[in-house]
């Protein structure tokens, strides 16, 4: 699925990022808890939160996440866009709420990291 | 202990500082990378960094970060000074916090912290002096036999 397809279906805004909405997402993950983001986070994640501060973007950095969701109609700061941009990490807001929003992503065929562990993608 | 092919950079991080909080994780990881650190390790090197420096700027007044890299070893050491930890058993166990309300509203305080220092770091040694500071010490290996 693309990050348009994404947009699209989640009626999202994009903050930054609107050259690379035609990246691949292949897998996401929703929490608001930093360290949780920390622990399942894999390479090449979607990462739905509604936290919008600066350590939203970091933790995704540091993760390698593919792009940003926020939700709850949720927008970040100057300061956070900015850092997105150096980083160059799409973001995106949502006014659906979180449970609202990973269930249309699931249902359109988006899976969880949890499924990584089990099938196709290589381990690291 | 000084080696030749040892490269040695010292950072500091400021408790509460919460608009800077994680740019030293950021910057070490900018650095391994362009060294030419394989990304998985770098990975692993940058969540634990992560993770010990966000524990300064909540918990302590003041840290240091010395990053120490050779040949073999990727070294992290994070000495704060601070409040320390009473029980480091319990601080270990995954799911435990004291973080504040404030803290919490920021996305921390999981109690997930330490628990993926341990996960990620080859080698994971903590000590603390309750009033004093805590120090970590924290190896990854670039060797692949060892590594994890
Ligand atoms: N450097 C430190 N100085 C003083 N206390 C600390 C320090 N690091 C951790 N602690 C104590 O250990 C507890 C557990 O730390 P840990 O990092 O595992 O979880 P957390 O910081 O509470 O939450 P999370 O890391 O998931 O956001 C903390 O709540 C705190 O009480
Ligand atoms: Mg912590």
């Amino acid at each position: 699925m693309t990050l348009h397809q994404i947009k699209e279906l989640l009626q999202a805004e994009v903050i930054y990022g609107n050259h690379c909405l035609d990246i691949e997402i292949t897998f996401a993950g929703g929490s608001d808890l930093m360290s949780d983001v920390l622990a399942f986070g894999k390479p090449g994640i979607l990462l739905l939160t509604g936290l919008t501060n600066l350590q939203s973007v970091r933790t995704a950095d540091i993760i390698e996440a593919k792009a940003i969701i926020y939700v709850r109609g949720k927008k970040p700061d100057a300061q956070t866009i900015k850092f997105a941009r150096e980083k160059n990490i799409p973001i995106l807001s949502t006014p659906l709420m979180m449970y609202e929003a990973c269930g249309l992503l699931y249902q359109a065929g988006l899976p969880g990291v949890g499924s990584l562990n089990q099938s196709t993608t290589s381990d690291e | 202990m000084n080696r030749q092919d040892e490269f040695i950079q010292t950072f500091t991080i400021w408790g509460r500082d919460f608009s800077r909080a994680g740019s030293v994780s950021t910057e070490i990881k900018e650095i391994l990378q362009e060294i030419g650190v394989p990304s998985s390790i770098v990975r692993r090197v940058a969540i634990a960094s992560y993770e010990a420096e966000m524990n300064v700027v909540m918990y302590a007044h003041k840290g240091e970060l010395i990053l120490t890299l050779n040949p073999e070893t990727i070294k992290i050491e994070v000495e704060d000074k601070g409040q320390g930890i009473e029980d480091i058993e319990l601080a270990m166990q995954e799911g435990y916090s004291t973080a504040t309300e404030e803290m919490r509203e920021m996305g921390f305080g999981a109690g997930m912290g330490l628990p993926n220092i341990k996960k990620n770091a080859d080698v994971f040694i903590i000590t603390s002096t309750p009033g004093v500071g805590t120090y970590l010490k924290m190896l990854f290996y670039l060797d692949n036999e060892k590594a994890k």
